[in-house]
């Protein structure tokens, strides 16, 4: 499968939707099916190809490790931050239990 | 009509009020916004405020910079302090950012008068301005098609006389295919040259703010006025630009220019299109450039690689919309099930499709096959682009294969919407610059763009490529 031949399945996008967080209803799973197999068809022209011996790109520009001074500077105002999230309390943001009580 | 150059040396004379410029704009706005809706909000307040500002500057004799009294339209991608950012998303909808984008910091401080938040393809995905959660932008030259995306928004602002200069990004083509398709000048700057703080990441080894305006100079201007480093992006290049400005008249006599052949015969490139990129390249002759024909021949791959790298990069960057720190929440039981739900509610379907397409090409045992080979693939294209700026200074295909296209013509087909894009992408993979200029008109009178590239940082030369153009566009 690792030559990206196979035809992506329906098991493959529940399997993605997971690992991406998204609750998909059955019909987008139907439609991403489709829509994914179409694309990657397309993609099969790179697949394809035999590039053994070039190097990948990342990123266009040469830099490496950008760094500040360690200078203390402004950051944003805390109580701005907060007023924008869902829920907060108590100065940090707010989320439904992470640990299973049990 | 360079009406930004205009109204600055204007403004800053004294001759016009900074105030009376926006009324005159916000006027335009009235009468046809609600038929193109270029904006998810216009700033009218806020504006009239700013523009009266810069007015107070000029009166106790200082000068408000070289954009006094200007008004531009922000892609809502861009953060604005204080001022709803939606990214034409529902995950984002009543979000307001607690800073501001460095870019709108400096066309503020260059005496800017910011005129509203224009509408975009959610998160800057698409190619039609269609895939936004709050409606379409319809194109000001004819409201029955697109105005091209992702930038539309902006690029129909502009079109229509709403402000005229305006901001977008580009990560395969957002800036040109719709200043192609609306008949305005739009810019993609060398990777690096503007700072991207404040801009809502979509593919950062790909994203890039620029501009667009009615002519080259206004151009010009606002990327003069944006471009730079910035301590607070580590991806700026640190190298401070050569100013547009001054250099923009000098003529292309004995530049080189190369016609790439794999984009002139791309697939689905209109006759009409092709025809304007021919007469394009005999303008330039005639004022003294040669042109031959160039082979680029790794661009045919350009797509695809773009296609598995862009939506890779969007699927960790929109990672973060997760309903803890801004945004949409929709409720559950467990942080898991309110993330996926958050998202499913609050992502449209193009998003969907490309968070899933970047996941999978990034998941175990598919990695190597596409992400990687999309990754050496880029470097082919780099390698190809190297050798024709060895023989070449510029060079010029079509912007977008079409002119603009009717609503709805490529919503049910995503291949055939993401081929829009085949000539502008290979610009985003290697990094350089690129800007479409309007060169005539093709079918159904509509405006037809020609893209000239240039190698990275090579954007004076690229500048005055496109003033040679726009000098003898008819």
């Amino acid at each position: 499968m690792t030559d990206g031949s196979a035809p992506i399945t329906r098991a493959d996008v529940e399997h993605v939707a997971r690992l991406a967080r998204l609750a998909l209803t059955d019909a987008e799973v139907e439609r991403l099916t489709a829509d994914l197999a179409a694309v990657l068809d397309h993609a099969a022209d790179v697949a394809a190809l035999d590039l053994d011996g070039v190097p990948p790109t990342a990123h266009p520009l040469p830099l490496r490790n950008v760094l500040r001074d360690d200078a203390v500077r402004p950051s944003l105002d805390r109580d701005e931050v907060l007023a924008a999230a869902p829920v907060a309390e108590d100065g940090r943001f707010r989320v439904p239990r992470i640990l299973d009580p049990s | 009509m360079s009406a930004a150059t205009e109204i600055a040396a204007a403004v800053r004379a004294g001759r016009r009020t900074a105030r009376d410029v926006l009324e005159e704009h916000l006027a335009r706005i009235d009468a046809r916004e609600s038929e193109v809706h270029a904006f998810n909000l216009v700033l009218a307040d806020e504006a009239r405020a700013a523009a009266d500002a810069v007015d107070a500057l000029v009166a106790s004799g200082a000068d408000p910079g070289p954009l006094a009294g200007v008004p531009v339209a922000l892609k809502d991608n861009l953060c604005t302090r204080g001022v709803p950012t939606t990214c034409s998303s529902r995950i984002l909808a009543g979000w307001r950012p607690p800073y501001d984008a460095t870019v709108v910091q400096r066309v503020v401080a260059a005496g800017g008068v910011v005129a509203g938040k224009t509408n975009l393809d959610e998160f800057a995905m698409g190619s039609s301005t269609e895939n936004s959660a709050f409606g379409p932008t319809r194109n000001p030259r004819d409201v029955s098609r697109v105005p091209g995306g992702s930038s539309g928004g902006s690029a129909a602002a502009v079109a229509a006389g709403f402000a005229p200069l305006a901001l977008g990004s580009d990560t395969g083509g957002s800036i040109r295919q719709p200043a192609a398709l609306c008949g305005t000048v739009g810019v993609k700057p060398t990777y690096g040259a503007v700072s991207r703080y404040g801009l809502v990441a979509f593919a950062s080894s790909l994203d890039q703010i620029g501009p667009f305006a009615g002519s080259v100079a206004d151009a010009a201007l606002l990327l003069d006025v944006i471009a730079g480093p910035d301590p607070l992006d580590s991806t700026s290049s640190p190298r401070v630009p050569a100013a547009l400005g001054p250099g923009l008249r000098d003529g292309v006599a004995g530049l080189r220019v190369g016609l790439i052949d794999e984009l002139v015969d791309a697939e689905g490139v209109e006759p009409e299109v092709r025809d304007a990129v021919s007469r394009a390249a005999a303008a330039l002759e005639a004022a003294g450039a040669t042109v031959e024909r160039v082979s680029v021949p790794s661009v045919v791959y350009g797509l695809s690689a773009y296609y598995l790298i862009a939506p890779a990069e969007a699927s960790s960057n929109l990672a973060r919309y997760d309903g803890v720190r801004y945004g949409l929440r929709v409720d559950g039981d467990d942080v898991a099930t309110m993330n996926a739900r958050t998202r499913d509610v609050g992502f449209g379907p193009e998003v969907k499709r490309r968070i899933m397409l970047g996941t999978y090409a990034l998941s175990a045992g598919y990695y190597d096959a596409y992400y990687g080979k999309a990754q050496r693939v880029r470097t082919l294209i780099t390698r190809d682009f190297a050798r024709a700026y060895e023989r070449f200074d510029a060079l010029l295909s079509p912007t977008s294969p079409t002119v603009a296209f009717p609503l709805g013509a490529k919503a049910d087909n995503p291949l055939a919407m993401y081929l829009s894009d085949v000539c502008t992408i290979p610009t985003n993979l290697a990094g350089h610059a690129a800007a479409s200029v309007p060169f005539g008109t093709g079918r159904d009178g509509l405006p037809v763009g020609v893209q000239v590239l240039v190698d990275a940082e090579q954007e004076p030369t690229m500048f005055r490529v496109m003033q040679a153009l726009e000098e003898r566009a008819s």
